[in-house]
Formats: C-alpha cells, structure tokens, sequence
C-alpha cells in the first residue's frame, strides 16, 4: 500500500508546461530513494489553476505545489517525500500561511467554487476505471437500472431544473421526454454526446474529458436507458488528443467490465459507445451539422423542425447533449434532483464551468454555482485584473455572445440574466478585458473567426459576416463614416434573423453587444480617427518627446524599418512615412520617451 | 462482466487508498519523525507500517504523515499520535512490531501503549 500520493496534473494545460517530464523525473528519484512503492504517482486531470501550472499536490499532507520544474523534483522527493519537509518555496503563495499549510480549499480561488462536474478532475487517474469507481463511479448507472424506470429517470432530470451547459440552456429532462415519447415505434434511437467544444478560449468539455471520461460514459448509458437507446456517439474534436486518448482507454475498460456492451450488470440493458473524431470546424457543434457529420458527410447544418428528438441522427430519434451537462447526470440520479436544485438561480440551477483568460490573473477552469456574479468571479476567484489595470468588459459565450460592461460586474451569473445584457452563457468561455482592449477590435477578431468557420450553406451567413468584417476594418482603418454605423447595424439583424444554423444567428452578437455599451469608441474611431485603446494600428502614430530622449539610440538600433534617425545624445525622430508601427521602439525604450497616440 | 456486487467490492477496496486525497484531516494525526536522524535509526520502516496498517484496517478521519527533526535524536525512531481523547502522545524507540501494537490498542482501542512513552 502506499503511504503517500503525488498528484501531477495530466491536463493539457500542464502537460504543454511539461507536466509529462515531471512525472517521469519523479518515477525515476522515487526509484533512487527507494521510495516506488511507498508513494503513488497519479496523472490526473485539470486541477483548474492552469496559470500556474504545472501543478502537483502531495497528500495526505495536501501540499499543493505550483509552476514545478523537473529540477525541483530531487529536492520535493528528498525534502518532503522521504524526510516529510514540505519545500515551502515552491508550494502555491495563497496555501502559506505561518501556521504551515493551508487547505487549497480555504484559497480565494477555490473557495467560492463547487466542482459537481468537475468533482473528479484532479483528484482521480482518468486511466483508471478502479478510482472512478471508488468515488461512486457507475453507482448512478446501477441505482437506474435497479430502481427506477427510464420515466422516473426523466422526471428526475427534468426536477433538477438541469439545463443544456453547451449554450443554449435548453431543459435537459425535456430532451429526454421528448425523445423518449415522439416517435413510439422507433426501431433505433441515438445518444450523442457534443464534445466538439469551439469557442476560443473555451476547455471545460475537455477537461472533463480528459480529467474523468467515465463520468460521460455512464451519464451516456443512463440517458440511453431513459430514452430507448443502445447505441452513443460522442463527437469529439480530433485536436484533443489527450482528451481522445482517454476516452478510447475509458471505453475499453468499460467494455472489460462490462459497462458497456450487452446485457450490462446481468441486468439486460444493452448501451454501446463509439467515438467520431471531428476535424475542426467550428459548425460542427451545432447539433444537426454535427449529426450530418457524424452520418460520414461535411458538416452542414439542415433546417429545424424536424428536431433531433423526432429525426435526428440517420433520422432516428436522438439525444444530444453537451459533455458538461453529462458530467452532471450521475450526480443528480445520486443525490437526487432537489440536492441539484438547491443550487443556483430560480431559473438556473446547478452550477456553471467558465474559463477564465485574457486579462486576469488566475487564468484556468472554476466552477461556480449559477448566481454567483461576475465580480466576485473576476475579482475574488480569479484574483482580479494584473499591473493595476482598470477592468473594461468581460466576454462570455465566444463569438455567439457579448461583452458586458462594468455598470453589470454584480448582476447574478445565469441563463436568463446574460441574455437579458445582450451576452450569453454559451459554453462558458469568460475572456476579460482592461482598459488596453480596443472594443472594435474585439468585435473584428470574433467576427474574423465566424468569416472563417461559416460553412457557406446559407446566404445570410456566408456573405453577411464577410460584409460585416469589411464594415469593421473600415472602422479600425479610419475610413468609415457615421452612416456605416447604422449599416452595419442594420445587417447585424439581417443576418440574425435570417441565417439557417446558430453559427450565423449569434455571429453579429459580438457586434451588437460591443455596439450598444462601447459606441463611443466607435464613433471615436469614425469621427476622431482615433482608437482610444490605442489598438488599431491604422489610427496611431509613434512620437518621440524630445525633451525625454536621452539620444541613447536603443531605438533607432531597435527598428527594423530604419525609421528613427537621430545622433548620439540628441533627441531622436520617427519618420511617420517609413514606420510600420510594430512598437518595437517602444519596447527598446528605458526611458518612456516614445508614446502612441 | 461485472455485477452490482463486483463493483461495491472494487468501490470498498480502494476507498481507503483513495481517502488519502481528502482535505484537512481533522481527526487522528500520527506523525512520524523522519529527518536524518529518524531515517537512520529506523523510521522508514516504522512509517510504512503504520501507513499499511491504518488503510488496510480502514481506520477512517486517520492521517499519517511525517515530520523533521524533533531534537530528541537519541530516542529516535519517533511517532507523535494526536487524539481528541488523549491529546498528543510520544512514543519514543519505534519498531514496525511497536507500531502495530499502537495502532491495534492506541488508534483503535483507545487506550495509550504507556511503555512505548517517552514517560514510559
């Protein structure tokens, strides 16, 4: 038995910081010290302090250390592992206190958390079905099979007030009713599983999947049994290898145990899962293109009605729902739908994974309960905005949602909330902004990605986000006038309104939610020629002030162009002809002598 | 193919393995001293022991972890065993046999093995 556990975070996250070269330095000093069978080194999942990664927590102790590098790891196995001295130096700064170690769960990070998705994540090896099933795993599967009836498991869901978590909020006992009961006779039905998780920004879906992949293995196998379905796909990108990986590990030992396959527990339940990688595109997350996708053709969306729960994949009866909304199911059959309910808003109840980037201090995956508002998240949980800058907008839900100002920092997070604003929930991407973002710029980067991954079925779409973007980077060139504003406005809700898929009908949302609490900096923009953020390159221009240069020349050296003249200890000049505004300058310069402007 | 009772008996046989994972262990602390002098004189097997015992018995709310030096070196392999009922308690001059007597009779029968104390 082991007397201690090393817990290295095998996320992707901490992976790209090199968690893979921890592990195996720490399997090797373990051997050197004699210590491989005392202490058990456990890849998990995403532990959600992606910034300070790579990440690894020591218990019983629960010593969390942060950003190690494979150098420290002789020092953490002789120190702590044989002689019980925590490295102090290297463990995370908010778990130090002068009485020793504090609990991760006292942190500001972690204490307004409440991980019921990600329960798993970072605390069990994904590649190990023994440790899910030691913290309840595929518990939830049996007490369905044995107590209830595929209704009482609808009712269930549907008295959770759990609703879909891959944008859309739609009620997900709902889904299964309808799926359950539209068609009678159906000879087929699907369960589907939407890991194609495309927002920028956004990776709590692979989290999941890569932290506990058997969470949504049995959540799948509990819907199919609720519903009348043998068969699951899950469409997951192919760009999440380590997330694939997992998942074809955790369907084989599924399948060993006989979790999946026929005649599950000797119970005579039959639910088998297969895998679709997709390629990429981001339409393919809406749900018809991704069944289309699934069926072996491009990913194209169709009209709805019929919807999926009619006529879905190979126009059977199909369920499909997000990996998060999965990763709540287990819990909910367990703890039963008034525990889930008690959480959260009237409307939105549960919890929410976001994650957190752009200007923020603590980027990486949090989960709140539904309700908690945006500024405690930003503030408390993520640490607030770093170099004392002044907070602007938060973005939530990619390029289908919308920037929320400061005047909403303490309007309670949940669906119906961010929509009223003009954002939405989305998957869950938070992307925060300082006063260093140029808003038009933010709207021309969203609409640049819809251009991109429209799939050129429809008119309104293919052609009215490219006009769109044209109507921006006229704005961020300089050359637009007050009336484009309006034009522009007036094809946002063009192609709103008439735009086949979900792509097309929330591409303008970025656009319309910038324009409505940022239109200063459009007109700014438009009448002054000026990008107040001091983003968009077109509208700036680098000077020297004299009576600053020193005449040090690190800047002339420092241009690529040739643009700055000057003689040694006499003020310098940019020639505005010849500069490409690459702030290279700037950068070089010791003494704040350049400004833009 | 695995049944309902094949699963609780996966679920039972890693569950105390895996409760080393839980946060903040209020309850029972056993600390073993393993700084170099510890080692030498034998900590190592002293810790395993008790480490094995307290999972394999299942003894819950029980962490056991490790400590420096205490600066009673020539009493040392040292194990400090901290109760609600009796408060903290050195046993001084371990052995991996010792250990056990003082989990079967201090950790789960709540009387304190007195000869193995420092006042022993």
């Amino acid at each position: 038995m082991y007397r201690s556990h090393v817990l290295v975070c095998g996320g992707t996250g901490c992976t790209s910081s090199g968690s893979g070269a921890i592990i195996a330095k720490l399997e090797e000093e373990l051997k050197k010290n004699g210590l491989e069978e005392e202490i058990e080194v456990v890849k998990t999942g995403c532990f959600g302090l992606c910034a300070l990664g790579p990440i690894m927590i020591v218990y019983p102790e629960g010593a969390f250390y942060s950003m190690v590098k494979a150098e420290d790891i002789p020092e953490i196995v002789t120190e702590h592992l044989l002689k019980g001295r925590v490295v102090e130096r290297l463990l995370y700064s908010e778990t130090v206190t002068e009485n020793g170690i504090k609990a991760l769960s006292d942190t500001n990070f972690y204490r307004k958390q409440h991980r019921v998705a990600l329960r798993n994540c970072g605390v069990i090896n994904p590649e190990n079905i023994d440790e899910y099933i030691a913290f309840d795993g595929y518990k939830a599967l049996a007490k369905v099979l044995t107590e209830m009836t595929p209704e009482q498991v609808i009712d269930t869901v549907l008295a959770s007030g759990l609703r879909g978590r891959g944008g859309g909020g739609f009620p997900t006992g709902k889904k299964w009713q309808l799926a359950r009961n539209l068609v009678k006779d159906a000879d087929q039905k699907y369960v589907c599983c939407n890991a194609d998780e495309g927002d920028p920004g956004a990776f709590m879906d692979r989290s999941v999947l890569e932290g506990d992949p058997h969470v949504v293995i049995e959540a799948m196998a509990i819907a199919g049994y609720a519903i009348g379905a043998t068969q699951g796909y899950i469409y997951v990108r192919a760009e999440y290898p380590i997330a694939v990986q997992r998942l074809q590990i955790a369907i084989k030992q599924a399948r060993e145990y006989g979790l999946l396959g026929k005649n599950i527990f000797g119970l005579g339940f039959d639910f088998d899962l297969d895998i679709r990688l997709g390629a990429g595109a981001f339409v393919c997350g809406e749900e018809t293109a991704l069944m289309t996708s699934i069926e072996g053709n491009r990913g194209e969306p169709r009209p709805r009605p019929p919807f999926p729960a009619e006529s879905g994949l190979f126009q059977k009866p199909t369920v499909l729902n997000n990996v998060e909304t999965y990763a709540n199911i287990p819990q909910i059959i367990l703890n039963g739908a008034e525990w889930f309910a008690s959480m959260g808003t009237e409307k939105s109840k549960g919890t929410k994974v976001f994650a957190l980037g752009g200007k923020i201090h603590n980027t990486g995956l949090v989960e709140i309960p539904m309700g908690t508002t945006l500024r405690e998240v930003i503030y408390e949980i993520g640490g607030g905005i770093p170099n004392g800058k002044q907070f602007k907008a938060a973005q939530t839900g990619g390029p289908s949602g919308g920037c929320i100002p400061a005047a909403h920092l303490d309007i309670p997070i949940d669906y119906d909330n961010l929509i009223a604003i003009g954002s939405m929930m989305g998957s869950g991407g938070l992307i925060v902004m300082d006063e260093n973002n140029c808003m038009v710029d933010i709207a021309k980067f969203f609409l640049e990605f819809t251009v991109d991954e429209s799939c050129g079925k429809c008119t309104p779409c293919r052609i009215g986000t490219k006009r769109l973007y044209e109507m921006l980077e006229k704005i961020t060139s300089g050359n637009a006038t007050l009336e484009d504003l309006d034009k522009m406005e007036k094809l946002c809700y063009y192609i709103k309104n008439n735009s086949l898929c979900g792509l097309g009908q929330t591409a303008p949302n970025p656009v319309l939610s910038t324009l409505r609490y940022f239109k200063d900096e459009y007109i700014a923009h438009v009448t002054e020629k000026k990008c107040p953020a001091g983003v968009c390159q077109d509208l700036l221009t680098y000077k020297i002030i004299d009576i600053k240069c020193k005449g040090c020349t690190a800047c002339a050296r420092g241009c690529p162009v040739g643009a700055i003249t000057g003689t040694v200890k006499q003020p310098h000049v940019i020639d505005t002809d010849k500069c490409i505004k690459c702030g290279a300058c700037m950068a070089k310069c010791k003494f704040g002598a350049i400004i833009k402007e | 193919m695995v049944t309902i009772a094949e699963l609780d008996a996966i679920k039972e046989k890693l569950k105390h393995q895996v409760a080393l994972r839980k946060e903040a262990h209020a309850g029972t602390q056993i600390v073993v001293c393993m700084a170099t002098c510890g080692i030498a004189a034998g900590a190592r097997p002293v810790l395993r022991a008790l480490s094995d015992m307290v999972q394999e018995k299942g003894i819950e709310d029980t962490s056991v972890t490790q400590c420096g030096c205490i600066g009673l070196c020539d009493l040392e392999p040292i194990v400090e065993v901290t109760t609600a009922k009796d408060g903290k308690v050195t046993y001084v001059k371990m052995t991996p046999e010792k250990a056990a007597e003082v989990i079967e009779k201090h950790i789960i029968g709540g009387e304190v093995v007195k000869e193995y104390t420092i006042n022993g």
